[in-house]
């Protein structure tokens, strides 16, 4: 019915109809998903949660000597990062931590400052201590390297995440009696509180639940700036159960996704510490759906009450990989701040900020209809419901 | 009747004497001791939740001050930083009196400090510290 070239031309001549995530449910109960199809051109989603597999890398430029860090070490303000590549190309991963951190000795650890920390304020502008050591080469003799390094003189600093914006997630509550301290927060004893982590009807990829527009190359709001999805995300896990809608009734498909580090916002990339678990980045992500046709803005209006999460016991069932859902809730019963299980009223809190995400879509809207952010056609389709691809555990082998 | 949150600090010389429970013997008021502890500085410090007829309660102020305690609301002491709360809403099943809440239209977290009684609970579990105490 449009495509995504037509909507780009509309987007130029700045005749766009954009919605948010959470306007086009209203807009489609009252006009009817055919009228709203042609009404509007562009759905945009937002989420804003934790997500442990994000991480940047950089180029830090040749120092006088040279220093080949590829097969040394080397650290952002005490935080161990990966030089595994050639002289001066580095990896921070988001939830590396000092190497004199406490971790969980004294339960629980406190996980203050880490890798996410760091790529926060390496985004705000601040210098960050690079402490490096080498093992010297007739071509890159220096064997040490200590110096404060700058976001703008670098010569790249990429995001670069391997596994964000989960499609669905579960909901975790503890079924023994002792506190537990978990990625998912901390759960209070017998049932004591279930936590979440999905933006829900303003999440990307349960507005568009099949990968119908989202795909390789689509070009997306990232931490405040542009970025792209590289590829479908580690643990991508499209053939999990499905409602009629199309909507996963668990965590279903991810996306890996890259951006330049140089305009993106420390607003919407925030290092957080997750009490006895450890460090990781909150990533802003917001994702244009362009509405080629009905089935697309059919998809885009489900609304809370029809997506739906699985509640797991993170106390025995998910530590030890035992499968189970205690019931299955709605987001539209997780906001209002409590849900039913085993018979108890309990109460509800959301590790993702739906406010941020609603920002979010907000500012990818203005972008768009401003015509500063134009769609992209995806290069690749991810992996769909149909493909097989599934998300395997780990079989293991012994060593002999 | 007045119903208050409020934090004194004893200092050095008063640590080791009977202070508060003048404050039901002679100003009949009742408390809520919601923290109490001697800090390093060996400084005293109660949190109280004191409560009384308004008279009363101005003249056991008025006592307490003239015995050299520094008074202050305890909403003063505990901050939300609004630069660093995200508004994700992981502390508000933690929070035991309901301080902190979700608003309904806006998903906006807000932090009623006169509700708040300084327990702590929220400090370390809010994923980017933004909760605060400053005794």
């Amino acid at each position: 019915m449009k495509t995504i070239k037509e909507i780009n031309e509309k987007i130029k001549k700045g005749q766009v109809v954009v919605v948010t995530a959470e306007e086009v449910i209203d807009l489609v109960d009252k006009k009817g998903a055919k009228k709203a199809a042609e009404e509007v051109d562009v759905v945009t989603t937002g989420t804003f949660g934790p997500m442990c597999s994000s991480g940047a890398y950089f180029n830090i430029g040749h120092s006088k000597p040279r220093i080949k860090l590829g097969g040394g070490s080397c650290k952002f303000n005490d935080v161990p990062a990966y030089c595994g590549f050639a002289a001066v190309d580095i990896y921070l991963g988001a939830t590396a931590i000092p190497d004199d951190d406490p971790h969980n000795k004294v339960f629980p650890g406190e996980f203050k400052y880490g890798g996410a920390h760091v790529i926060q304020e390496i985004v705000s502008g601040k210098d960050v201590r690079l402490e490096a050591t080498a093992y010297g080469t007739d071509c890159y003799p220096r064997k040490k390297l200590q110096t404060l390094v700058n976001i703008k003189d670098l010569n790249e600093a990429v995001l670069f995440n391997i596994r964000n914006c989960y499609q669905n997630y579960n909901v975790a509550v503890n079924l023994s009696d002792k506190i537990i301290y978990t990625y998912m927060g901390e759960l209070k004893p017998k049932l004591g509180n279930a936590n979440y982590c999905s933006a829900g009807q303003l999440s990307p990829l349960l507005k568009d639940p099949h990968y119908k527009t989202i795909g390789i190359g689509t070009k997306i709001f990232l931490g405040g700036g542009v970025g792209f999805v590289a590829w479908q995300g580690t643990q991508h896990n499209p053939t999990v159960k499905r409602k009629d809608n199309g909507i996963p009734q668990a965590p279903a498909g991810t996306l890996a996704v890259i951006g330049d580090l140089k305009q993106m916002r420390s607003e919407w990339l925030t290092g957080v510490s997750m009490l006895g678990y450890g460090v990781t980045l909150t990533v802003g992500i917001g994702v244009p759906i362009p509405v080629l046709n009905e089935e697309v803005i059919k998809s885009a209006a489900a609304k809370d009450s029809e997506i739906y999460a699985q509640v797991v016991d993170y106390s025995a069932n998910y530590p030890q990989c035992v499968p189970g859902s205690l019931t299955e809730v709605n987001y539209a019963q997780l906001k209002t701040g409590k849900i039913t299980v085993q018979g108890k009223e309990v109460p509800t809190g959301n590790l993702s900020s739906y406010s941020k995400a609603r920002e979010i879509s907000e500012e990818l809207k203005s972008w768009i209809k401003k015509g500063d952010f134009l769609l992209t056609e995806p290069v690749a389709p991810l992996p769909g419901a149909e493909s097989g691809y599934t998300f395997k555990m780990l079989k293991e082998r012994p060593i002999d | 009747m007045i119903s208050k949150r409020i934090v004194l600090h004893f200092p050095h010389r008063l640590v080791d004497q009977p202070i508060v429970y003048k404050l039901i013997k002679e100003y009949d008021l009742s408390f809520n001791i919601l923290k109490a502890y001697v800090t390093p500085q060996e400084e005293g410090l109660m949190v109280l939740e004191l409560s009384g007829d308004d008279e009363k309660f101005n003249k056991g102020i008025e006592y307490l001050q003239s015995c050299g305690v520094r008074i202050q609301p305890l909403s003063q002491d505990v901050i939300r930083n609004e630069t660093k709360c995200t508004d994700c809403g992981v502390c508000v099943p933690i929070c035991p009196t309901d301080a902190l809440v979700v608003d309904p239209t806006t998903r906006k977290v807000l932090f009623y400090d006169n509700k708040c009684i300084a327990c702590e609970l929220c400090v370390k579990i809010c994923p980017t510290r933004a909760m605060e105490v400053h005794f």
